[in-house]
């Protein structure tokens, strides 16, 4: 099945997707990677500088460029998604995360958490960073720029009809990611 | 020769391998394409549009633009050899600003980002002398989640080919969807353990469809690349029938008691460029 849906995802269509569906999604997205899975692993709620809850988390070190005082982005498709392995089941719980874009799947626990908290993992296609760029229709925010740099800091991005994104991992515990 | 000039044919080259990949794989993952189904196929046709707008907007087509390295066959003739490492690191400063590029330079020690994609021993430059007057540069712009997935063995020689048969394939299926695939492997088998992963990379230089010259090692490369896409991992982990565009093996003789094997894996954006430098300094990028 294919689907254009609004972030943030009601519970009712975050329950019917399965494996296989496609979604294009529209609003606003947060990317985040290594290090700000890290600090956020360390982190309340009332302590981060954003509300991931109503977001998609993306996992993504995008290529922005900043003109006239604005970012934009060049090329921003998705970072391998397995090196968060380690704090997504914490974050998902902690901060109310519901849609992971990533790339290349997720492990074990990462899926107990998707089943536990009704979630879902997405997949966009790897390398298609201008793809990618085309359906963000504005940056309106960066945090820990200074601190990680360009690809760890974390991007507010909205996007428009985003995708497509294979559900690889879906809420029942099904994952296209098990052959390897 | 003017420096300047120069600087902006190696900025051509960044620009050409960030934006554009090379005919021979735009061909192999149509041809992909053709053959999947569902999931896989969407990602494909994911790939291919991308492909296609990178070249048209000249933008670079993965956001991980990689670490820049860099190819040189020197003829020992050329005669400016002496400015080639400083112009190549301008222009790599430049394309990062210009293009731009993601600076990917981190310092191992403090985590801090360097910001110009300059830093210890980067850019990678791979130098090679050769008879002649001109100057020839193949860049290899490559993402860290293709990169990450590279993997040295060191066997025993009395496991003999099967050895590295299984060594390539079980790295393969170890990565699984990370590397984007479907990805170009490169094998390189022999020398030692420098020498090994410097051969792997090499052979990627090679275009997809491209076999070696040896009859021997030729056969080795389609035997690997049956197995590889045997396993069904597929474009991007999802399933599917190609996981591999191609497989390119280069051989080193070994020691008598070692049998190093080097997997270096590369993304289906299989970024090539190259380059040509005449003696009076005019420049070609293909």
């Amino acid at each position: 099945m294919e689907y254009y849906v609004t972030i943030p995802i009601s519970s009712d269509v975050l329950k019917k997707l399965r494996v296989n569906d496609i979604i294009y999604v529209t609003g606003n997205i947060f990317t985040a990677r290594d290090r700000a899975h890290a600090k956020m692993r360390g982190m309340k709620l009332k302590d981060l500088p954003f509300d991931p809850s109503p977001m998609a988390l993306y996992h993504c070190g995008p290529l922005m460029k900043k003109e006239n005082g604005r970012w934009t982005a060049v090329s921003a498709g998705p970072t391998t998604s397995s090196r968060m392995e380690e704090f997504e089941d914490i974050l998902l719980d902690r901060f109310n995360i519901h849609l992971i874009i990533g790339k290349g799947g997720m492990g074990e626990r990462t899926k107990k958490a998707l089943k536990k908290t009704g979630s879902v993992y997405t997949a966009f296609p790897g390398g298609a960073g201008v793809l990618a760029a085309e359906k963000i229709t504005n940056v309106s925010q960066v945090y820990w720029f200074e601190e990680f740099g360009m690809p760890e800091a974390v991007w507010i991005l909205e996007v428009k009809e985003f995708g497509p994104l294979v559900v690889a991992m879906d809420s029942i515990g099904q994952s296209l990611y098990q052959r390897s | 020769m003017d420096r300047k000039d120069l600087e902006a044919g190696l900025l051509q080259l960044i620009l050409k391998a960030e934006t554009e990949i090379p005919p021979d794989v735009i061909a192999a993952l149509k041809q992909a394409f053709s053959v999947e189904t569902g999931a896989a196929k969407v990602q494909l046709e994911g790939m291919l549009a991308n492909v296609e707008m990178a070249k048209k907007k000249r933008c670079p087509m993965c956001q991980d633009t990689g670490i820049l390295t860099f190819f040189v066959n020197v003829g020992t003739g050329f005669p400016a050899i002496g400015r080639l490492k400083q112009t190549i690191e301008h222009a790599v400063v430049r394309a990062t600003l210009e293009i731009p590029l993601r600076p990917n330079t981190v310092d191992p020690m403090t985590s801090t980002n360097h910001g110009d994609n300059l830093g210890s021993y980067l850019p990678h430059i791979l130098w090679d002398f050769e008879q002649g007057d001109a100057v020839h540069i193949m860049t290899l712009p490559k993402g860290s989640g293709s990169e990450n997935m590279s993997a040295l063995g060191m066997l025993s020689p009395i496991t003999g080919l099967e050895g590295v048969k299984q060594f390539v394939v079980s790295t393969v299926k170890k990565a699984g969807g990370r590397p984007c695939p479907p990805i170009v492997v490169g094998v390189g088998i022999g020398g030692n353990a420098d020498l090994v992963m410097n051969l792997g990379k090499r052979a990627l230089l090679r275009p997809v469809g491209n076999r070696h010259v040896e009859k021997l090692i030729a056969t080795l490369e389609e035997e690997l690349l049956t197995m590889i896409n045997k396993t069904g991992i597929g474009p991007m982990g999802l399933g599917g029938k190609v996981t591999a565009l191609d497989v390119h093996v280069e051989v080193a003789h070994r020691h008598p008691a070692s049998l190093p094997v080097g997997v270096v894996i590369q993304c289906w954006a299989d970024r090539r460029a190259s380059m040509i430098i005449h003696k009076d300094g005019s420049w070609e990028v293909k």
